[in-house]
């Protein structure tokens, strides 16, 4: 055990330094585009990253002392994580909270709108809250918990000394650019891709220093084997960074302007813009959080993986026929056909690797199936992977080009979206939590079980009253669309169509509140949990013992 | 149920063990859908059919986008009217590639919170945008779309217009080099019809429609760029010279 005690000893301090040159170079290029910007909004961004260089700058020269920089090299790299899982919490509350505000508006706009506070319409706000619950939630937790799974699979430390906090920070100060954008109306006007190109260059430095503080912890492993949860994170950030290099091609105005040119137009980038967008769901909400899945439900029920060849086979058909799908985001459209055909075929195709998961996850629960009725967290983590399923079942489905022709552009895509986001990616996010926090801190487990069944039956029943209120709502939208009366007249008007969904809406905004009271349910836990005495807890989770082998 | 072989398989001994060449696999997995899906359509000519019509937009429609994009519109209202017979009566003729083939980005949309915006041009008049973007239930009770009054308010800030036509040249856009250099005069013409420009701006973008479009002649408003631009929407090609069965454009 002698890795255990922590020795520190002194770095080279490179990381430091080469940290610290980027908060220079930033920091100069921030007080340029203060000084100079063209438009408000770039100059305002330009005070606020300078703030944020000159922040960094600081705690970079703090973590050196008068001689040198000196290193913890204790056997795993905690104190990271610990953040990355409060800023996850802080972010899903704040994501939340921005939906259920936005639902707000699309229900009673009489009231949730104010004529002086434009910025705060819905255009500006929608982006706002895909990204904080997207990026800012599921990224922070995507990072956090890879953090964690990789040093305890390899046996190792985080590699790179200083540059895991630089992700972690860096990953911040990329939100916090652009969530102030969206608000103040900088946006490159694509889905899920809104920020501008400095706060996507920003993103790709922060992104390949992920990748390697990834890779060189895999390279200092102790583990002969790479478990299988880190095939799944190192898909994810390599392939992240692909698509976010190549859709987010496009050249400023001017170069201290906030406005930027795709280098795509027309038909091709928006064929570009949904392999983006549809692998963004692939591999950022999917292969990131089937990696959370295989490390974190074999370790709360305590069996195995069930089957070892099933993830090699669905790792490997996921990630090459996912690529493929997005097409379907086109069809009927002025997208070629054959390439809206190419992209539901593999849609379709898709279904099957996608169970290959979720059956690897549920059946991993045999000979523990007794957790389920025991422990909510478990529970939580079986009900993501029922998500997970029925939302890998109806996404193919709504692939096929004639169910598309009814369910594109309406409230079925939105429901369908959250049966994935709220009940896969936040469900078994929130569930890694409920492991990592008494693990982190070394806590006998979380400080109430009882507000832990409370989030999960408030969560559950949030997700279902939006889902059950935007499946019908959107039906009944296409068809009403599509609907002729005798004289073979459209039916309705388009306004006659709003209208009806009103009833929907109300249900929507009812489950939207009830998930996020589970969310703040979880932050009291959590504080409590940290802050708190736990020792009378029911909720007693087995400590993480301190090597485990990687399979 | 752990069903891990004596032999060491081949992907425990390849892909397992080594990072690189795990890291090389996805990179190779994910390029071969994204490269046969994706790269045709920048090189096989039947992507965009050739019509009649499609002309860059005007310095005010420009700016007028640049807006559109600011405020999110795109993220309630589509820009492409699909092949179906509701679709064609209620919004018009379907849309075409060539139709958004200057457009940085596209904006076909995914959800339609709104309606499709795709020909809203010429289809109401100035004054009824006007009301419906100050005050959109003053025109239409049941909507749910936010007011956006402050646009009348807000001059509108076109000194970097010649870039934006000038970064819309480099990436292949056809702005001549004269109508960069013209560009903040062919803005301020097109918000007035008895401008010495006039005829210069319709030479360059054919079809402009040149008008006060907010009511207020003393400054060149938001709002009179976003009017602009909705109003151009749509209304470009000219379906009497284009045959949807002709050989060459079915795609």
């Amino acid at each position: 055990m002698s890795q255990a005690t922590a020795m520190p000893v002194k770095s080279s301090g490179l990381d430091g330094m080469m940290i610290g040159l980027i908060c220079i170079l930033g920091a100069f290029w921030s007080l340029m585009a203060a000084a100079r910007g063209v438009d408000p909004q770039m100059v305002a961004h330009g005070w606020l990253m300078l703030i944020g260089f000159a922040v960094g700058l600081i705690l970079v020269v703090n973590a050196y002392s008068a001689n040198g920089r000196v290193e913890d090299t204790g056997l795993y790299h905690d104190n990271v994580i610990k953040a990355g899982v409060i800023a996850t919490m802080f972010w899903a509350v704040v994501g939340l909270l921005v939906g259920v505000v936005i639902a707000l508006q699309l229900t009673w706009p009489g009231i949730f709108y104010f004529e002086q506070f434009g910025f705060l319409n819905f255009g500006r706000l929608r982006p706002l809250h895909t990204s904080a619950v997207v990026f800012a939630f599921g990224g922070n937790a995507l990072i956090a918990t890879s953090f964690y799974v990789v040093q305890r699979t390899c046996r190792a430390r985080l590699a790179g000394g200083l540059w895991p906090w630089f992700v972690f920070w860096g990953y911040q100060f990329f939100i916090v650019i652009a969530a102030t954008g969206y608000l103040m109306g900088v946006t490159q006007g694509q889905e899920y891709a809104e920020p501008e190109w400095y706060a996507d260059i920003w993103l790709t430095i922060v992104w390949v220093a992920y990748l390697l503080v990834f890779l060189g912890t895999l390279w200092k492993r102790k583990e002969p084997h790479i478990y299988v949860a880190n095939w799944f994170y190192l898909a994810f950030i390599v392939t992240i960074a692909v698509l976010h290099l190549v859709n987010n091609l496009a050249i400023p105005v001017d170069p201290f302007a906030s406005y930027s040119y795709s280098v795509f137009a027309g038909v091709q980038n928006a064929l570009t813009q949904w392999w983006y967008g549809h692998n963004a769901v692939g591999f950022f909400l999917t292969a990131g959080f089937l990696g959370i899945m295989y490390y974190f439900i074999p370790k709360r029920v305590g069996r195995p993986i069930f089957s070892y060849r099933l993830s090699i086979v669905h790792f490997w058909s996921l990630i090459f026929i996912y690529i493929w799908a997005g097409p379907h985001h086109l069809h009927y459209t002025a997208l070629p056909e054959w390439t809206q055909t190419l992209g539901m075929t593999f849609s379709i195709m898709l279904w099957m690797p996608s169970w290959g998961g979720m059956i690897n996850g549920v059946m991993t629960l045999s000979g523990a199936w007794d957790k389920l009725r025991t422990d909510p967290v478990v529970r939580m983590m079986v009900l993501a992977l029922a998500f997970y399923g029925m939302s890998t079942f109806e996404g193919p489905l709504m692939s096929i080009r004639y169910v598309n022709a009814l369910s594109h552009y309406t409230e079925w895509t939105v429901g369908h979206v959250h049966s994935g986001a709220l009940g896969w990616v936040g469900m078994i996010s929130f569930a890694a939590l409920y492991c990592l926090i008494p693990w982190l801190w070394k806590k006998k487990g979380m400080w109430s079980r009882a507000l832990i069944e409370w989030h999960f039956w408030l969560a559950t029943f949030g997700i279902v009253f939006y889902v059950a209120a935007l499946w019908p709502a959107g039906i009944n939208e296409g068809m009403m669309w599509s609907a002729y009366n005798d004289l073979g007249f459209l039916e309705y008007s388009f306004i006659e169509t709003v209208e009806a969904k009103h009833p929907y809406f109300i249900i929507r905004v009812a489950g939207g509140i009830l998930f996020l009271a589970g969310a703040l349910l979880m932050a009291f836990n959590m504080y409590k949990t940290i802050t708190g005495d736990v020792s009378e807890t029911e909720d007693v989770v087995e400590p993480q013992p301190r090597a485990i082998p990687a399979e | 149920m752990s069903d891990i072989q004596k032999k060491p398989s081949f992907h425990q001994k390849f892909f397992e063990k080594n990072s690189l060449i795990l890291t090389l696999g996805v990179v190779v997995t994910i390029s071969i859908g994204g490269l046969i899906e994706i790269a045709p359509l920048f090189y096989l000519n039947s992507t965009i059919e050739e019509v009649e019509g499609v002309r860059p937009y005007s310095p005010l429609e420009l700016m007028g986008r640049q807006i559109y994009l600011r405020e999110g519109c795109y993220n309630c209202h589509s820009q492409m009217i699909r092949p179906l017979r509701d679709e064609v009566e209620r919004y018009g003729h379907y849309s075409l590639a060539a139709e958004s083939m200057y457009d940085r980005p596209f904006q076909w949309g995914s959800k339609r919170t709104g309606p499709d915006l795709a020909r809203v041009g010429g289809r109401y008049s100035d004054e009824w945008h006007r009301d419906h973007l100050i005050n959109p239930q003053s025109v239409v009770p049941e909507s749910i779309m936010p007011p956006y009054a402050f646009l009348q308010d807000a001059t509108l800030d076109y000194s970097t217009i010649a870039a934006h036509l000038r970064v819309n040249q480099f990436l292949g856009v056809p702005y001549s080099d004269e109508a960069i250099e013209n560009a903040a005069a062919d803005l301020e013409a097109q918000v007035d019809e008895f401008s010495s420009g006039y005829d210069d701006l319709l030479a360059r973008y054919p079809g402009a429609q040149i008008r006060n479009f907010d009511g207020n002649g003393d400054v060149i408003t938001e709002m009179d760029a976003l009017i602009a631009y909705l109003q151009w929407l749509g209304t470009g090609v000219d379906f009497s010279t284009y045959d949807p069965d002709a050989a060459e454009n079915q795609r």
